[in-house]
């Protein structure tokens, strides 16, 4: 496929079914969309010392971030450069100062660099040291470690990442901020829940603020029923302040605003947000307001933005530090995880109410997640019936719009979705040339 | 239910209170289910294999009272879209070990391997648990005064799990 068959797949309000059941628009998106653009990997106290590693994926790509001699993190090919054996499977680790690849012992420093290679006259005059094998475990094209998130660009050359992300970075700056000491640590490992579907639509459905009082009705609408049959007590359950909001009306929905920024991102809740009416946790706004001072603690806390989508796969609640990456198997599978951070120097009583959002909500044993997953894999099959090839997002669409302008607009419209397939189309074609067949990727 | 509330509870009664509660499950009796439940207790299913804090870091479930009712709710409701068509469940016991046994105090404590099958439509899926019950004598007999669900693949990506392993 080529940039112009591409391009024709996204018109202003609907997109081709292609995107979404396309094994052939799926590799093409691992090789462009995943390499052009600046993409999750993890956060820096997923590796607080030295040696210290994750593996995970970019797109399709294993990779390892690891915390390197100097205290840098850095984003490997998790690939051994001799026969391509995989040089750690373990979801995390501590490999003192060197690789060691398993296989024949080829050993790299942590930053790739080959190290040393067993019997190594055997490779005299081969021209191995000079060849790509020769020089280690390869790097990524670029890495950016954002006040502990770290991304990574896998293209040598390409966007850079305060250019990619612009104004978006408020979200998360929020998110580090309402902690007092202004760093976020992992709270334990994420959730791992497996959806049979394009990882599209999960993302879409981070800004979808039409769905939750009809696709969540039979969790959140049962327990305000049940609260009210209990005669409404207070304090209210835990999970009345958490599930309730998803019945707020339409009209809740379209008051809280959306945003959207250049190349894709974007978030709701610009005015309030589901997320505005928690109760207060005793002692967090006096840590707040003893590190930043009143005015600014209370400015901090005044943004309770409920989802914001960093393009193209991960979204963070930045009141309650969580963060999911959605990451594309397959174009029908997609594995998201879950995170929960503690906000350092804050309460542990604000981690704990995270982890009960992110139990009750993002768990594959949440009844929220259940009616969510069950929609998208209903998608992801209805989408092959004949006889209707687009799918539509022209939800307050009124004319044609300029998506390199940052722009609010009312909660309900689908503008998030087109800005991101705007960009999606972006950067898909940004190194494809005309004449790039799927046989040439 | 065995177990009476003035007379000597038995090592029987505890165990076969394991067996009846998974048979509640598996034939889908979740309102008689939730009967066998004290009001402060808690199910906990771990994320993390020997996890020991089940609320400062996320697990799979730590549901009061409040949160089995509205899932048993939900069950029965009819605007539960992914319980449409509904899901099944099958449970496989080995005999309960009977850890704390003391009825001078009510207090009984079992661990149980189970085999868990759970489908829906062309899916099925497999789940090997440790189970741990803690139970205390009521006015009605014995009652769930808290359980822990430890999953042997806790790690692992998993679809839907919708109903109570
Ligand atoms: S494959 Fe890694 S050293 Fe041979
Ligand atoms: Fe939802």
């Amino acid at each position: 496929m080529n940039a112009a068959e591409i391009n024709a797949l996204i018109e202003p309000e609907r997109v081709h079914r292609d995107v979404y059941i396309s094994q052939d628009i799926y590799r093409l998106e691992m090789r462009h969309l995943f390499s052009n653009t600046w993409v999750f990997v993890g956060h820096d106290s997923q590796t607080p010392n030295k040696g210290d590693y994750i593996t995970t994926q970019i797109g399709d790509q294993p990779v390892i971030m690891v915390r390197h001699s100097d205290g840098n993190i850095h984003v490997l090919y998790n690939r051994c450069p001799h026969k391509g054996t995989k040089i750690a499977i373990d979801r995390q680790g501590n490999t003192g100062k060197f690789f060691r690849c398993p296989y024949h012992a080829w050993s790299f420093k942590t930053d790739g660099c080959l190290l040393a290679i067993p019997l190594k006259k055997g490779y005299e005059n081969t021209g191995l040291a000079d060849s790509p094998n020769g020089k280690g475990m390869k790097s990524v094209g670029a890495v950016h470690n954002h006040r502990g998130f770290v991304f990574a660009r896998l293209a040598e050359d390409g966007i850079d990442f305060d250019s990619f992300f612009g104004d978006s970075l408020s979200s998360l700056d929020n998110m580090v901020d309402r902690a007092p000491e202004g760093r976020l640590e992992v709270s334990g490992p994420p959730l791992r829940y497996m959806h049979q579907c394009n990882w599209k639509m999960l993302v879409e459905n981070q800004t979808d603020t039409c769905h939750p009082m009809v696709a969540h009705e039979s969790s959140a609408g049962t327990a305000v029923r049940i609260f009210k049959e209990m005669g409404e007590p207070q304090p209210r359950p835990a999970a009345m302040q958490i599930i309730a909001p998803f019945m707020s009306p339409y009209e809740f929905f379209e008051d809280m605003g959306i945003r959207t920024w250049p190349n894709g991102h974007g978030h709701t809740g610009v005015n309030m947000s589901i997320h505005s009416n928690y109760d207060a946790i005793p002692g967090y706004f006096d840590a707040l307001r003893d590190a930043y001072g009143e005015d600014r603690a209370k400015a901090i806390l005044d943004e309770n933005r409920h989802n914001t989508v960093y393009f193209p796969n991960i979204m963070v609640k930045a009141p309650l530090a969580q963060l999911r990456n959605f990451i594309p198997l397959a174009a029908n599978r997609t594995l998201v995880e879950s995170y929960v951070y503690h906000p350092v120097g804050a309460p542990r009583q604000l981690t704990e109410m995270s982890a009960m959002y992110n139990r009750m909500i993002n768990a594959p044993t949440s009844i929220v997640g259940h009616d969510d997953l069950e929609m998208y894999e209903r998608a992801q099959e209805g989408l092959h019936a004949e006889g209707m090839e687009w799918v539509d997002v022209r939800r307050l669409y009124t004319g044609p719009e300029d998506f390199e302008a940052e722009a609010v607009e009312n909660g309900t419209t689908e503008r998030q979705m087109r800005n991101q397939f705007n960009a999606w189309a972006k950067f898909m074609t940004a190194t494809m040339g005309d004449a790039t067949s799927v046989a040439a990727q | 239910m065995t177990g009476q509330a003035n007379g000597r509870i038995t090592r029987d009664d505890v165990i076969d209170f394991v067996y009846n509660e998974a048979r509640m499950l598996d034939e889908g009796r979740f309102s008689d289910w939730l009967e066998l439940w004290l009001p402060d207790a808690i199910y906990w299913m771990p994320l993390d294999y020997k996890q020991d804090d089940p609320v400062g870091a996320t697990s799979l479930l730590y549901e009061d009272n409040f949160m089995l009712r509205l899932r048993v709710e939900r069950l029965n409701g009819e605007r539960t879209f992914s319980q449409k068509p509904k899901s099944r469940c099958h449970h496989v016991l080995q005999r309960p070990f009977v850890d704390v046994f003391d009825p001078e105090t009510g207090t009984f404590q079992t661990v149980t391997q189970m085999h868990y099958v759970e489908t829906r439509l062309d899916e099925q899926q497999l789940l090997a648990l440790t189970v741990t019950h803690d139970l205390s004598t009521s006015d009605n007999g014995l009652r769930i005064a808290g359980k822990k669900v430890e999953l042997l693949n806790c790690d692992a990506a998993f679809g839907n799990i919708q109903l109570l392993p």
